[in-house]
């Protein structure tokens, strides 16, 4: 009487494992194709092209006291003129609920590449400068920040 | 007061920097938009989600020419402050527009006559 039903019950047991072990290997990934990682989207970006990384610099505070307004400033080496400027800035960032932060168009009117803002960051991470120049050339530059206090806690 | 059922909040505008134009030189203009930026992920003290309602878009035009755009994400900051160059050559007129979610539009404009 206890022989036959153990067997059963332990391929069952065994099985439901198995498939909690699947569950569990397989939310992660659904988490990620729900927001893209920020590798992702600078390809998306730079859509085949090569980006290398220079040129750019994003100009923002190593360590965040309150990251509901974070300055951040942007420049990139270019003469501004009409044969050679920047056509484009993006900033994107690595842990927010969106990877976007601002995407800026410019051009040679405006004499000097450089924008600034204010921006959230809901925890400490890895931000992204992007430009894409009037020669087809992408730069990049990327910088880590820490944040004491997250943007987006507060009820 | 303004209107609750609408979303788009009322607001108004500071732009800082026209008066340091020089002629054929660059110059930094700052422009502030007070606007809460409401980013749609949090709550009221009710358990109900407060719906989004950012700036989404700005364009800054010389006499309808697009000198510089900025599209706006949930991770700009309330208040929204931009920071940019401008090389004049003469005298214009500048206008500024920010546009965002439910409707929301905002424009102003300025005569500049850099010295």
């Amino acid at each position: 009487m206890s022989t036959p039903p153990q067997l059963p019950r332990r391929r069952l047991l065994g099985a439901a494992a198995a498939g909690l072990g699947l569950a569990l290997r397989l939310q992660p990934a659904a988490a990620v194709s729900a927001t893209p990682t920020l590798r992702a989207v600078e390809l998306q970006w730079a859509n085949g092209k090569p980006v290398t990384e220079g040129r750019v610099l994003l100009d923002v505070a190593p360590l965040v006291e309150n990251g509901n307004a974070v300055p951040i400033s942007v420049k990139v080496d270019s003469p501004m003129t009409a044969a050679d400027h920047v056509r484009e800035i993006v900033v994107y960032n690595e842990r927010n609920p969106q990877r976007d932060v601002a995407r800026f168009t410019l051009g040679p009117v405006n004499g000097v590449a450089q924008v600034q803002t204010r921006i959230r960051l809901a925890t400490s991470q890895q931000l992204v400068a992007l430009a894409r120049m009037s020669d087809g050339s992408q730069w990049s530059h990327h910088v880590d920040v820490l944040v004491t206090l997250a943007a987006c806690v507060e009820p | 007061m303004a209107d609750a059922t609408t979303p788009a909040p009322r607001v108004r505008s500071l732009i800082h920097g026209l008066d340091k134009l020089r002629r054929g030189q660059p110059g930094e203009l700052r422009v502030t938009l007070g606007h809460p930026m409401e980013n749609g992920l949090r709550h009221d003290g009710f358990g109900n989600v407060v719906p989004r309602s950012i700036v989404t878009r700005f364009e800054c035009r010389l006499d309808g020419q697009p000198v510089f755009t900025a599209d706006l994400y949930t991770a700009i900051a309330a208040n929204p402050y931009l920071a940019f160059w401008l090389r004049a050559d003469g005298p214009g007129t500048l206008s500024f527009e920010w546009t965002g979610d439910w409707g929301f539009s905002h424009r102003e404009t300025r005569a500049i006559d850099p010295t």
